[in-house]
């Protein structure tokens, strides 16, 4: 068993006492896609760090291309041929495609001049190997996130990668880049017999790119084999240790009753043309389409953060106008987007004061002061009502995990007492369990009157939580679909359809 | 060919080119030989001083000590100077300076790379240690008769152009800065250094990633800065035959502006030498010129604020607009 480029065995690795591995054996064979699974938080990103050479292990034994290493600094596995890839890729947003390519390989060569000319060609060459097309000559900063990754993999590969390790790839990325990078994945793996280690929390993906599953839960491997052995729900069973059935959400509205939300032949130029629909309460209705099908600029308009060319928008059958975030709000509009760490939450800031930094004003005293006591109160029946799993609501929120975050998000919501919510993205970047429990209040939310809208191409999500869904396609809305009258491999083919 | 006109630099020289022609069209005196030498003579201490700076700023830090740097270069040489070698020539004046524009700019760096302090506070307060103490233990007179080396150095001409009253003199002292604005050129676009500087201000962890020793590299950005600096005080000096520990302090936000103006990004990982050329003639005629037209001197500061406003504004409102362009092609 020679072709093995990592060989772990017996990782321990604490963090002030706090066990973030035990006992974790892993093996990475050379040319295989190994896909590594686990809720966060389970130890997945520290075991990265360990094969990295960025964090020692407490013990345990790491064998790298055959060789025992005592202590594995960075720079060793960069030597033997392991490239981390991580969520923000490492690149420089004002220095040119090629330039981003090249420059690792031009400054591990030791050079103190540049060479334009090799420059280039070092990044045509690793272009041409990935066979996609890239504009060598275009600053990263205009590229998509689906093109910086494929320049981070080409920069890796221009240093000798035998192990590319990319920690979730694809959760900024649309059904068709994803197809993308699967086919570069399988071509390098097949013509360059490079191995990927691919950190994932997005289960259909998994089981479809995999020769081989790893589950972590709890900083330790529950299970690991070919990918063959496994499937959805033996997978969401490792990786949360209880089988999680979801409900879907059945409810047919009275379309006699008054519509909460209608939007009539709504258009702004260039993003949306024509979107009419309507929405009532008790419904949740899912709004999907491709990245750039206008499923963000339809949530902007609404929430009055683009402005609207044409069309009208009813509340409760009332024209309103909606010019800014203020009027949305104060018809009752509330909007959870699609980035939380940068459009949601203030992540340096208490998780307490993120709470209630929407209704700061109705917990003032007669003096105008802000009243700690209401403060802590709002706090503490926010908290427990949504589960919010903290330790003390005075630490930053920063310290949640994603799905924790984000029901800080969806609780400084639901402080202003809304009647409509728009949700983007709601569980992105979130692992299993937070997920379902997000999608149980959202349906909670429904029950107790609230409309909502759910913008997502999480297509599991959508036939479970929606009780309608809109598919939109080139900036307007193509299709109503009825989640019980479909399936998810049905509208799979739907969504990526042109 | 559009995307050449919305360049930064294509935008600078289009409104060098309508100043000029405003001011020349009413008083043609703007576009003489003696005119035009008396622009480049007004832009040389500006125009190494800005080198400097546009190092820093591409590398996404800011430097404001560097005018105190070179009134103290300026200075403290002019003393030595006169005390221990009056007889000694010009190009001894301007090694010392530069040697103490170095040692000043390593405090600086030392500060910076050593204890990651925010380049902006260090430098604030290295301006007014460096000046204070220049004030306080080197001096604080006028000093009029300088050697005979600087006032020699003063008149002297590389072009002399005889014209009807008096002739119309180029200083030699351009050349500092045509060297200064190469030397940076070759640095910042065929070194790894100089695309480490790039890198640094792109981003520090991406850079620290890649292997670029960062701290090394502002040693480096901070130590040449003030070298710069050295060169530039001593330049002023001799240009304005004194050295007077009250001037150049002052002229930092002119200098930075016309580096700003030039197209670099105060954000960092932006900025180029061309363009802070012309950042720096643009500055110069709207600080120099402007009296040809009769607009009294007070009001030639509110005019450099104008272009400033607008000179940084237009490019960062044609940026939104072309990121909404972007989204409309969707």
């Amino acid at each position: 068993m020679s072709d093995a480029i990592v060989r772990l065995s017996g990782i321990y690795k604490s963090f002030a006492g706090v066990k973030a591995l035990q006992d974790v054996s892993l093996t990475i064979e050379q040319g295989r896609i190994h896909c590594l699974v686990g809720e966060n938080g389970c130890g997945k990103s520290t075991l990265i760090k360990i094969i990295a050479g960025v964090y020692p292990r407490d013990s345990g034994s790491v064998v790298i291309n055959g060789k025992e290493y005592e202590d594995l600094h960075p720079i060793d596995s960069i030597r033997e041929g392991i490239q981390i890839i991580y969520q923000d890729f490492s690149l420089f947003p004002n220095l040119t495609v090629a330039e981003n390519i090249a420059l690792n390989e031009e400054l591990a060569a030791g050079r103190r001049f540049v060479n334009w000319r090799h420059v280039r060609r070092v990044a045509e060459e690793a272009i041409a190997q990935l066979e996609v097309h890239l504009p060598l000559d275009a600053r990263v900063e205009e590229m998509s996130v689906a093109n910086k990754q494929l320049i981070a993999i080409a920069k890796a590969l221009r240093q000798n990668a035998r192990l590319i390790v990319m920690d979730e790839p694809t959760s900024a990325l649309t059904e068709r880049e994803i197809r993308r990078l699967f086919t570069v994945i399988r071509r390098l793996r097949e013509r360059g017999g490079i191995a990927f280690l691919f950190v994932s929390h997005k289960l259909n993906e998994v089981l479809e790119i995999a020769e081989t599953i790893t589950v972590m839960r709890n900083g330790q491997v529950v299970s690991s084999g070919p990918a063959e052995a496994y499937d959805t729900a033996r997978l969401v069973f490792e990786m949360t240790g209880q089988r999680i059935a979801e409900k879907a959400y059945d409810y047919t509205p009275d379309l006699r009753s008054p519509a909460l939300l209608r939007v009539e032949r709504l258009s702004v130029p260039g993003a949306l043309h024509d979107v009419s629909f309507e929405l009532r309460a008790h419904e949740i209705v899912g709004v999907t389409g491709l990245l750039g099908s206008g499923r963000t600029e339809l949530a902007l308009a609404l929430f009055g953060l683009l402005p609207i060319a044409s069309g009208q928008i009813y509340i409760d059958e009332q024209p309103v106008t909606i010019h800014s975030v203020q009027d949305a709000i104060r018809h009752g509009v509330g909007y959870v987007p699609e980035d939380r760490l940068t459009e949601g939450l203030f992540l340096e800031q208490s998780i307490g004061r993120n709470i209630v930094v929407r209704t700061i004003d109705r917990l003032r005293n007669r003096f105008g002061l802000i009243e700690p006591k209401q403060v802590a109160q709002q706090v503490n029946d926010w908290i427990s009502s949504l589960r919010i799993k903290v330790a003390d609501p005075a630490l930053p929120v920063k310290t949640l995990s994603g799905g924790n975050q984000q029901r800080v998000v969806v609780a400084k919501w639901l402080a202003s007492n809304p009647r409509l919510m728009i949700l983007n993205g709601p569980t992105m970047g979130v692992d299993v369990g937070s997920k379902n429990e997000i999608h149980e209040l959202i349906k909670k939310l429904a029950r107790d009157g609230m409309g909502l809208l759910v913008i997502s191409d999480d297509i599991p999500e959508l036939l479970q939580t929606c009780n309608r869904i809109l598919l939109m396609r080139n900036g307007t809305i193509v299709e109503e679909i009825l989640p019980r009258a479909t399936n998810e491999n049905e509208l799979a083919a739907k969504l990526i359809e042109d | 060919m559009s995307k050449i006109f919305r360049s930064n630099e294509a935008l600078v020289a289009v409104t060098i080119v309508l100043l000029s022609l405003v001011i020349g069209l009413n008083n043609p005196t703007f576009f003489s030989v003696g005119n035009l030498f008396d622009l480049l003579r007004s832009s040389i201490v500006i125009g190494i001083f800005a080198m400097g700076v546009l190092i820093v700023i591409i590398s996404g830090g800011i430097d404001v000590s560097f005018t105190a740097i070179g009134v103290f270069a300026l200075y403290s040489t002019t003393r030595i100077l006169k005390e221990f070698m009056p007889d000694a020539p010009i190009w001894v004046g301007f090694m010392i300076a530069a040697a103490i524009g170095l040692g000043l700019g390593m405090i600086n760096a030392f500060f910076i790379a050593r204890f990651k302090l925010p380049t902006l506070i260090v430098t604030l307060g290295t301006l007014s240690m460096f000046h204070g103490f220049l004030l306080f233990a080197i001096g604080n007179q006028i000093i009029r008769d300088v050697p005979p080396a600087m006032d020699q150095f003063a008149r002297s001409a590389l072009v002399r152009i005889p014209l009807e009253r008096g002739v119309a003199n180029l200083h030699p002292a351009i050349l500092i800065t045509a060297a200064a604005a190469l030397i940076v050129w070759l640095l910042l676009n065929f070194t790894m250094l100089g695309r480490g500087i790039y890198a640094l201000g792109g981003s520090r962890e991406a850079a620290e990633r890649a292997g670029f020793n960062v701290p090394r590299i502002q040693y480096f950005i901070y130590s040449f800065v003030g070298l710069l600096s050295g060169v530039a005080g001593m330049t002023f000096g001799s240009l304005a035959r004194q050295a007077n520990p009250q001037d150049i302090v002052g002229m930092e936000l002119n200098v930075i502006a016309a580096v700003v103006l030039g197209g670099a990004q105060l954000t960092g990982g932006r900025g180029t030498v061309i363009g802070t050329i012309l950042g720096v003639l643009l500055v110069v005629i709207a600080s120099n010129s402007l009296i040809l037209i009769g607009v009294p001197a007070v009001w030639q500061r509110v005019v450099i604020g104008l272009i400033i406003l607008i000179g940084t504004g237009l490019p960062a409102i044609q940026a939104r607009r072309a990121a909404q362009g972007g989204m409309r092609s969707i």
